[in-house]
C-alpha cells in the first residue's frame, strides 16, 4: 500500500502532525510557537521538494547542463520562511508582554488568573 | 502640473493601492508626531479611497482591469487582476480605513498610550496594505504573502487593548490565524503541483482542463478549512469574539468590517474563479458541506449573542452569525445567492463598522461597554442610541435597511435552489437578531440611569461623523441599491456564468 518513492511526502505529514500536535496539547506559550513552526516547517519542506526534478542540478545556466530542478518553489519558500520568521517574532513579543503582565507563559494558569478576573 | 502627474500615475493605480499605504506606514515611523502621523494616515487612506473609486469606475467602463507588475510578461510575471468583485471589496476595505480613521485620534486616546499613537498608524497602514494587497493581486501565493502582512498587523493591532486580556486573545488570535494562513498555502502548493501556475486566471483555465482528481480535492480542503479560520466560520470562529472584545475600539470597528470580509473574497475567488462552479459543487459537493455549516453559524452566532452581558462581544457573536449568511450566499451557488453573498459583505461592512463605532463612543463616554453603561443612554447620548438602534434595524433586516436588501436576495437564492426550508430558516434567524438588539434598544430607552452616576454627555464630534457616515450608509444603500446590487449581481453572473 504505501509507496516508498513518495517518502518525501511522509516526512511532511509526520511533521505536520506533529506540529499541529505539539500546538493543541502543549500548555506552554513556547512550546505552542514551536509546534507552529514546526508546522511551517513542514509546508516549506513540501514546495522544497515539490521543485525536485530527478537527476536535475541547481538552475544555472552552464554547457552541457539539460536538466534542472524547478527554482519557482524553492523562491516561495524565501518568502514563507520570512513569513514564518515575522510571525514567530510577533509571536515571541506577545509572550514576553504575556508574561508581564500574569507572571507566567502557562495556558492553564492564565486560564485561572483569567477566570478569576471575570468571577469579580 | 496635475495633469502631468495624472498621466503619470494613471496607468498605475493598482499597484499604488498597495505601494502607498507601505510607504506611508514607514514614513509614520519616521514622523514620530502622532497627529503628523494621523494626517500621513488620512492622506494615504483618504486617496486610496479615491483611487478605489476610479478603478470601479474604470471597471464599470472598460472592463476587467490587469496590471503586469513590474512589466513582466502576465502568466510568469505577478498579476494584478481587478474586476467587478474585487473593486467593490476594495472600495469597502479602504472606505472602512478612512473612515474609522476619522474616529482614531479621540478614541485611541482613551485606551492607547499617546507615545504609541505613531506606531499604531504605522501599524494600520501595514494591515490596510495586506488587506488591499490581497484584494487586488491576481497571484494565489500573492494573496497568502499578503493575507499574512495583515494577518501579523491585525495581531499587533489587537495586542493595543487596554486590559491584558487583550494580549492572550492576540496570541490566540496569531495561533489560529497562522494555522489558517499555513493550510491556504498547502493548498495552493497542491494546485501549483497540478498546474504548473500561480496566476488564478490560469490556474483555472488549466485545472478544467485537469478535471478532477485527488489532489485537486485535498487542495480544495486545504483552502476551505484555511480561510474558514481566517474568516472565523462556525466553528472555527473561536479567535473571534475574545480578539473582538478586548481590541482598542476602533481596531474592532476596523477588523470586524475589513479582515473578515477580505478572508470571504479569498474564499469567493479560490471556489469561484479557480476551482469553479463545476468543480467545487457538482464534482466535489462543497455545499453539501457549507450549507449546514453556515445555517449553524446563523443560528449558534445569534444565540450565543443573546446571552452575553458585553454589548461588544454581542455584536462579535453576531458578526459569527453574520458570516454565516455571507458563507450561505455562496454555498447556495446561484445568481442570486452569490448576489446576497457579495452584497452582504458590503452591506455588513457598513453597519458593524458602525455599529462598533458606536460602542467605540459609549465606552469613551461611560468607560465600558457592559450592558449597565447603556442605562439611560437614549436621552444622555441620543445621536449615538439613535446611530445602535438603525444598526441593530439593519442587522435584523428590517426594510429600508441595507439588511433587509442582503436577505432578500439570499431568500430569492435559497428559493431558486428550490431550498424553501433554508429561506424559512434565514426568516428564523433574523428574529432571533430582534431579540438581541431589542434587549439594548430597552436598556438604552427604559431603564432609567443609576442614581448618582455621573453626567454622561454626548460623544464627540470626531466620532459621531464616522459613525453617522456608516449608518447613514445603511439607510441610504437600503433605499438606493443601484451601487451594491448592481455591482455585486453583475458580479455574480461574471462569476458563475463566465466561469464555465
Amino acid at each position: 500500500m504505501i509507496e516508498w518513492g513518495l517518502y518525501n511526502y511522509w516526512v511532511v505529514i509526520f511533521l505536520m502532525m506533529t506540529g499541529l500536535y505539539v500546538v493543541i496539547s502543549r500548555g506552554n506559550l513556547i512550546k505552542k510557537i514551536i509546534g507552529l513552526n514546526i508546522f511551517q516547517v513542514s509546508v516549506i519542506m513540501f514546495y522544497i521538494s515539490m521543485g525536485k526534478v530527478k537527476g536535475g542540478t541547481a538552475p544555472i545556466l552552464e554547457e552541457g547542463v539539460r536538466v534542472y530542478s524547478n527554482p519557482l518553489p524553492h523562491v516561495l519558500m524565501l518568502t514563507a520562511i520570512v513569513v514564518g520568521v515575522a510571525t514567530s517574532a510577533v509571536a515571541l513579543a506577545l509572550v514576553v508582554r504575556i508574561k508581564e503582565a500574569y507572571g507566567t507563559i502557562e495556558e492553564d494558569e492564565i486560564r485561572v488568573i483569567e477566570g478569576e478576573e471575570e468571577s469579580t | 502640473m496635475i495633469h502631468a502627474l495624472w498621466a503619470m500615475i494613471s496607468d498605475d493605480l493598482p499597484a499604488l493601492q498597495i505601494a502607498m499605504p507601505l510607504l506611508a506606514a514607514t514614513l509614520c515611523i519616521i514622523v514620530r508626531r502622532r497627529w503628523a502621523a494621523w494626517a500621513v494616515a488620512m492622506f494615504v487612506a483618504w486617496g486610496a479611497v479615491a483611487n478605489a473609486a476610479v478603478i470601479l469606475h474604470r471597471v464599470l467602463t472598460t472592463g476587467t482591469i490587469s496590471y503586469a507588475e513590474g512589466g513582466w510578461p502576465v502568466p510568469w510575471g505577478i498579476e494584478l487582476r481587478i474586476d467587478l468583485l474585487n473593486a467593490l471589496v476594495l472600495l469597502v476595505v479602504t472606505g472602512v480605513c478612512a473612515i474609522v480613521l476619522l474616529a482614531a485620534p479621540r478614541s485611541l486616546a482613551a485606551e492607547v498610550p499617546e507615545e504609541k499613537h505613531y506606531l499604531f498608524y504605522t501599524v494600520y497602514l501595514l494591515c490596510m496594505t495586506g488587506l488591499a494587497g490581497m484584494t487586488v493581486t491576481g497571484d494565489a501565493f500573492n494573496i497568502f504573502v499578503f493575507l499574512e502582512i495583515s494577518s501579523l498587523s491585525a495581531y499587533a493591532l489587537i495586542s493595543q487593548g487596554s486590559t491584558r486580556r487583550a494580549l492572550t486573545s492576540a496570541f490566540q488570535y496569531l495561533v489560529m490565524g497562522t494555522i489558517g494562513g499555513t493550510f491556504i498555502l498547502l493548498g495552493i502548493g497542491m494546485l501549483y503541483m497540478t498546474t504548473g501556475t500561480l496566476n488564478i486566471v490560469d490556474l483555472g483555465n488549466r485545472l478544467a482542463e485537469v478535471g478532477p482528481n485527488r489532489t485537486v480535492l485535498v487542495a480544495l480542503a486545504f483552502i476551505t478549512v484555511g480561510a474558514g479560520i481566517k474568516l472565523a466560520l462556525f466553528p472555527l470562529h473561536i479567535w473571534l469574539p475574545n480578539a473582538y472584545t478586548y481590541a482598542p475600539a476602533v481596531v474592532t470597528a476596523f477588523i470586524a468590517a475589513t479582515a473578515t470580509k477580505v478572508a470571504y473574497y479569498v474564499l469567493v475567488r479560490f471556489v469561484y474563479s479557480i476551482f469553479r462552479v463545476d468543480l467545487a459543487f457538482e464534482v466535489h459537493r462543497l455545499d453539501a458541506v457549507l450549507l449546514p455549516i453556515a445555517i449553524a453559524a446563523m443560528f449558534a452566532g445569534s444565540l450565543v449573542a443573546i446571552y452575553q452581558d458585553d454589548i461588544k462581544r454581542m455584536l462579535a457573536y453576531s458578526s459569527v452569525a453574520q458570516i454565516g449568511y455571507m458563507v450561505l450566499g455562496l454555498s447556495l451557488a446561484n445568481e442570486h445567492g452569490l448576489t446576497g453573498g457579495l452584497v452582504h459583505v458590503f452591506n455588513h461592512a457598513l453597519m458593524k463598522c458602525g455599529l462598533f463605532l458606536v460602542l467605540a463612543a459609549v465606552l469613551l463616554r461611560t468607560g465600558s461597554t457592559r450592558i449597565e453603561a447603556f442605562a439611560g443612554l437614549g436621552r444622555r447620548m441620543p445621536l449615538t442610541f439613535a446611530a445602535f438602534v438603525v444598526g441593530g434595524l439593519s442587522l435584523i433586516g428590517v426594510p429600508l435597511t441595507v439588511g433587509f436588501v442582503s436577505k432578500w436576495y439570499l431568500v430569492l437564492g435559497a428559493l431558486d435552489a428550490g431550498l424553501w426550508p433554508v429561506a424559512l430558516l434565514i426568516l428564523l434567524s433574523s428574529l432571533l437578531a430582534v431579540v438581541y438588539v431589542w434587549r439594548v434598544v430597552e436598556v438604552g430607552y427604559f431603564t432609567p440611569p443609576p442614581a448618582g452616576a455621573e453626567a454622561v454627555t454626548e460623544a464627540p464630534f470626531s466620532v459621531l461623523l464616522p459613525m453617522w457616515l456608516l449608518i447613514g450608509g445603511t439607510v441610504v444603500f437600503g433605499v438606493f441599491t443601484s451601487l451594491s446590487v448592481g455591482v455585486a449581481s453583475a458580479a455574480a453572473r461574471m462569476l458563475i456564468g463566465g466561469a464555465s
